[in-house]
């Protein structure tokens, strides 16, 4: 009742006009905000609009860069001896996993994989990282790949990526030669940094560690690519945009020849030593191998660090390449070069003869620096002292010359320095002087000890490169050609070969002192009393060589005096210690009349180098020229059958 | 009342079946919309535009259904509407179900309701009817009733917490008592007891999370990776669409997942990003017409508690839209508001539809009013 007389006083037009102007009221700030609103999307969409468009692309586009293909490695025939192969991996994206631990230990039980990649893949992450995805596994087979395709959604932040990885089809006959890639490190990119060429690897992981993979590191790599693409906002890319292709590293052809370092490796089969086979015409390597060598391809893949750690501690040094690194007495294979230093200087002459008693004398000196043949050789001049390898001879010749003349004579021939060979592992090896003496012993320089130096010994090493260069300017008759592995590049189809290194030719007054050093070479190899005639007996060439026998140091200093640490020769008594048994060196060309190539032996601790080095050389010198006949011979087959094509051809258009 | 008589008879028959044919209109161009921009933003989720159709179907169905009751019996069920509302509320408070950090659903055996939605209808009922009976304007001492009234649900779904919701609860309440005609010097003096309680609010009431997002919403490029990110990439996205707009399906910020939330409370900026500043002008001019339309409505009405019903509804909707678009534009703090009818989500939906059924109920009940 109330309630109707309260309804019947109410005034209902000045309830209806005060709601009607509250409504306007409200009506007019709608419109107000809906302005403002308006007018804050204009300012984002019409005055910010450029600004925005940038944020908007810059949060979608993303360039990424490709990695240009590594150019590849052949032999001289174009045989692979470096390629590139492609490769399943599980790479992670450690940002995009929830629990990294729970994910890494389902995938080594689902890809049944070894618990130490756990480990490595730690180690990786906390390294500097260029990448934001880290490869957890290398050379998953398809059945693993298969695998983890189908259980992927339960591992997010976790791909296969195919790419392609180096591999070396020889495994370990070229590793001192070709070397490896690996992963870059940090030592990597402040080199490539300084080199200004770090941008070149945006994309690249890996770089040549070891030889010609890092001597020509610039040629094979080549440059990256770019592609813009469109990603999402887990960085997932979505479509390509622009493509530019990397410009793929050039091909290198080595001047290597697969066949010569196979037979090499299988002379050295079971020793530690090193073969050199050099072209004698411009120096190319036909050859070069060092035993024990290793798979190179463990080191492309990250070589686990127990494994290094066997390589490493390994007695035999696999790391070493004793080619190019291994220091050796040079022996009696140096009296050929001391035979060019006594001709050239007039400290001997071609046929002036010395009586060898089998010993020489110093004056004032008491004792006697012994012949290797106790009893001498009797009349003995410069041919038949290579011939024989006369000691007497050389201990006569280098007192003549002196240490001072001896050092800077075997400076010009290439020993004391490093070849400049196209691979960084190189030793200059040591070429002894006084003044060096002087420095790092604090001693004098001795008489004595430069007889020693005549017959290559005392502190005096070479590298087998060393020895193979120096006699290849023997028979070359003073050129100097520097050893070279480089053969050709080939960028596309475009092959340029690569011109021989060589150094202005050895100045000698007169070139029959070549010849008849050369003479005297091949006389050790054709005469009965040669030491290397037993190794040539019935060879279908003309070879000529010098042999040398060197004794480790160890026993020298251990039972012999030191100035009679040559023996040249065959008694090799065999009850001793295999570590301190003779090293056996030798050097040789072929053929005689035309010398075609070079080669330099050593090997260790096996005995004299008349019979165990020579031979080597024989089978491998008979073994290049059998083989090189048969190459001729198929050239000429196919030279003919080209021949015989054209002319059916052109009998062909005749009709 | 803006209308000529031609137009009129030409609504004759939608008249007869309680639905205002202009607002029904504008109200399907935002669902034809919402399906559109949910598509896209969706990445061509076929499925997703599919529930979200069955959504709108049983929207427009509630709105139909609501369309048909007498403005009367909503008067009646006021009261009714606001106690049980209240109860449930306070249900929820000690029985609720957690979800996605608040406590704001009620397990009923057969299905979780959300009695927070009720209120968003029952609030502006409830105030309507406590205006309605006294003489407008409404008079200090019924303003105070008026404002503890809207404090309890308001101050019930705060503490669950869903800031969005107890926004427009409270503002649905305030919006029927300035339409009553609260005196400006009582406003005046809640705006300032309000600047009051800011501080307040902020020390005391506020979660971490939510005062999180005001000091992200202050300085969003300070945390770019953090919360700011949202409102970068909303801000890029509206941005970079220019002014004609990236196309549908074309905006990368959306497609490619830059913004978060793309479906639901971000819809605005793929669309904004997808049909530029033209396709946010078409969309403000359709909510601008729908709360002109609604006011139109109320205005019309013949009794105080349907005008003040129908405003606070029309007007609640439009803070929807602004809440929302102030927000993705960077304009306001990111509360948890969707875009009224174009927003992924079912139930925000009908409680909005419900009400425009309310509000054809008002519009098209009048002769029966008359004759009342």
């Amino acid at each position: 009742m109330n309630r109707r007389r309260h309804n019947a006083l109410r005034d209902y037009t000045a309830e209806a006009g005060l709601f009607a102007s509250r409504a306007m009221i409200c009506m007019g700030l709608v419109a107000t905000v809906f302005l403002v609103l308006l007018g804050n999307l204009y300012h984002l969409q019409v005055t910010g609009f450029q600004e925005f468009q940038t944020r908007s692309n810059s949060n979608r586009i993303t360039v990424l860069p490709v990695p240009p293909n590594r150019g590849l490695i052949y032999d001289r025939n174009g045989e692979i001896l470096a390629e590139n192969i492609a490769v399943y991996s599980i790479e992670i994206i450690p940002e995009e996993v929830d629990d990294l631990d729970d994910t890494l230990t389902r995938l080594v039980e689902l890809l049944d994989l070894d618990e130490s990649v756990i480990s490595q893949f730690t180690t990786q992450m906390r390294r500097a990282r260029r990448f934001p995805q880290i490869p957890f596994t290398d050379n998953l087979s398809e059945e693993q790949v298969a695998r983890f395709a189908l259980h992927q959604h339960h591992f997010p932040g976790v791909s296969v990526e195919a790419r392609l990885q180096r591999h070396y089809p020889y495994d370990d006959l070229f590793t001192h030669v070709i070397g490896y890639v690996g992963r870059i490190n940090r030592q990597d990119i402040q080199r490539l940094q300084a080199n200004d060429s770090y941008n070149l690897y945006a994309a690249t992981r890996t770089i040549g560690k070891l030889g010609v993979e890092r001597y020509y590191e610039s040629v094979l790599h080549g440059k990256p690519g770019f592609q813009t693409v469109e990603v999402n906002s887990r960085g997932r890319v979505v479509r390509t945009l622009e493509f530019t292709p990397p410009v793929p590293g050039q091909d290198i052809y080595l001047e290597v020849d697969v066949q010569v370092q196979k037979i090499a490796r299988h002379q050295l089969q079971g020793r530690r030593g090193a073969i050199v086979v050099m072209d004698s015409e411009n120096g190319g390597l036909l050859a070069m191998y060092s035993n024990p060598s290793y798979d190179a391809n463990q080191f492309v893949r990250g070589i686990s660090s127990t494994a290094y750690q066997a390589l490493l501690q390994n007695s035999n040094n696999p790391l070493i390449n004793r080619a190019t690194q291994g220091r050796y007495p040079p022996a009696s294979t140096i009296k050929p070069h001391m035979a060019l230093l006594g001709l050239e200087d007039g400290l001997v002459d071609l046929d002036t003869s010395i009586w060898d008693p089998g010993y020489y004398e110093l004056p004032g000196v008491e004792r006697r620096f012994r012949n290797w043949r106790s009893w001498g050789h009797g009349w003995v001049d410069l041919r038949k002292a290579l011939q024989v390898s006369n000691n007497t001879y050389f201990y006569k010749l280098a007192h003549e010359a002196g240490i001072d003349r001896i050092h800077d004579f075997m400076l010009s021939m290439g020993f004391g320095e490093r070849t400049g060979v196209d691979i960084h592992e190189e030793n200059q090896a040591l070429l002894p002087s006084r003044g060096w003496k002087q420095a790092n012993l604090n001693e004098p320089w001795y008489t004595g000890e430069t007889l020693s130096v005549g017959i290559g010994q005392s502190f005096w090493t070479v590298t087998p490169l060393q020895l193979a260069t120096a006699t290849n300017i023997l028979v070359t008759e003073g050129r100097r050609f520097q050893p070279r592995l480089l053969r050709a590049t080939r960028d596309g189809e475009q092959m340029t070969y690569q011109e021989p290194f060589e150094l202005p030719p050895l100045n000698i007054r007169d070139p029959i002192f070549f010849s008849a050093i050369m003479e005297g070479m091949e006389r050790a190899v054709s005469r009965a009393d040669g030491t290397a005639h037993a190794a040539f007996v019935d060879a279908p060439y003309r070879a000529a060589g010098k042999t040398g026998t060197a004794q480790v140091i160890s026993r020298a200093e251990a039972e012999q005096e030191p100035e009679l640490v040559l023996v040249d020769g065959e008694q090799v008594p065999v009850e001793v210690d295999e570590r301190l048994r003779d090293n056996a060196t030798y050097i040789g060309y072929a053929p005689a009349d035309d010398p075609q190539i070079t080669l330099a032996i050593a090997i260790e601790n096996v005995g004299g180098g008349g019979r165990n080095a020579a031979p080597v050389a024989r089978r491998i010198l008979d073994f290049y020229f059998d083989y090189q006949k048969s190459v001729e011979q198929a050239e000429l087959r196919d030279e003919e059958e080209r021949l015989k094509e054209q002319r059916e051809e052109q009998s062909d258009d005749a009709n | 009342m803006m209308q000529t008589s031609q137009e009129r008879g030409s609504l004759t028959l939608f008249y007869r079946f309680h639905i205002d044919l202009p607002l029904f209109l504008a109200l399907a161009c935002l669902s034809v919309i919402s399906l559109a921009v949910i598509y896209s933003a969706g990445g061509q989720d076929i499925a997703l535009v599919q529930r979200q159709s069955v959504r709108i179907g049983i929207a427009f169905t509630v709105l139909i259904v609501l369309a048909q009751i007498s403005p009367l019996t909503y008067k009646r069920l006021a009261i009714p509407m606001f106690v049980v509302g209240v109860a449930l509320l306070l249900a929820v408070l000690f029985f609720g179900v957690v979800g996605k950090g608040a406590q704001r659903w009620l397990d009923i055996g057969i299905t979780r309701i959300q009695p927070s939605e009720i209120m968003k209808i029952a609030t502006p009922m409830m105030l309507a009817w406590y205006c309605s009976q006294q003489q407008l304007p409404v008079r200090w001492t019924q303003a105070f009733g008026g404002l503890l009234l809207i404090a309890v649900p308001t101050l019930l779904i705060a503490k669950q917490p869903d800031l969005g919701t107890a926004l427009l609860v409270f503002s649905s309440g305030v919006f029927v008592l300035f339409l009553a005609g609260m005196s400006w010097r009582l406003i005046s003096a809640a705006l300032v007891a309000l600047a009051a309680f800011l501080p307040v609010a902020w020390f005391f009431l506020m979660h971490n999370y939510q005062r999180q997002r005001v000091l992200t919403f202050l300085h969003p490029e300070s945390d770019p990776l953090g919360s700011g990110y949202h409102i970068i990439q909303s801000k890029i996205a509206i941005g970079s669409g220019g002014f004609e707009g990236k196309g549908w399906l074309q905006g990368t910020q959306s497609q490619l997942e830059f913004l978060p939330e793309r479906h639901t409370d971000f819809i605005f900026s793929v669309f904004s990003e997808e049909f530029g500043l033209m396709g946010v002008c078409v969309l403000l001019i359709l909510y601008g017409f729908i709360v002109y339309r609604g006011l139109a409505i109320a205005i019309r009405a013949q009794q105080v508690f349907s005008k003040l019903l129908a405003g606070s509804i029309t007007l609640t909707v439009f803070i929807y839209a602004l809440v929302n678009i102030g927000m993705v534009s960077g304009l306001l703090p990111v509360v948890g508001v969707p875009l009224p009818l174009i927003s992924y989500g079912g139930t925000s939906m009908v409680t909005i539809m419900a009400g425009f059924g309310i509000l054809m109920a008002i519009a098209t009940h009048r002769r029966l009013v008359l004759r009342d």
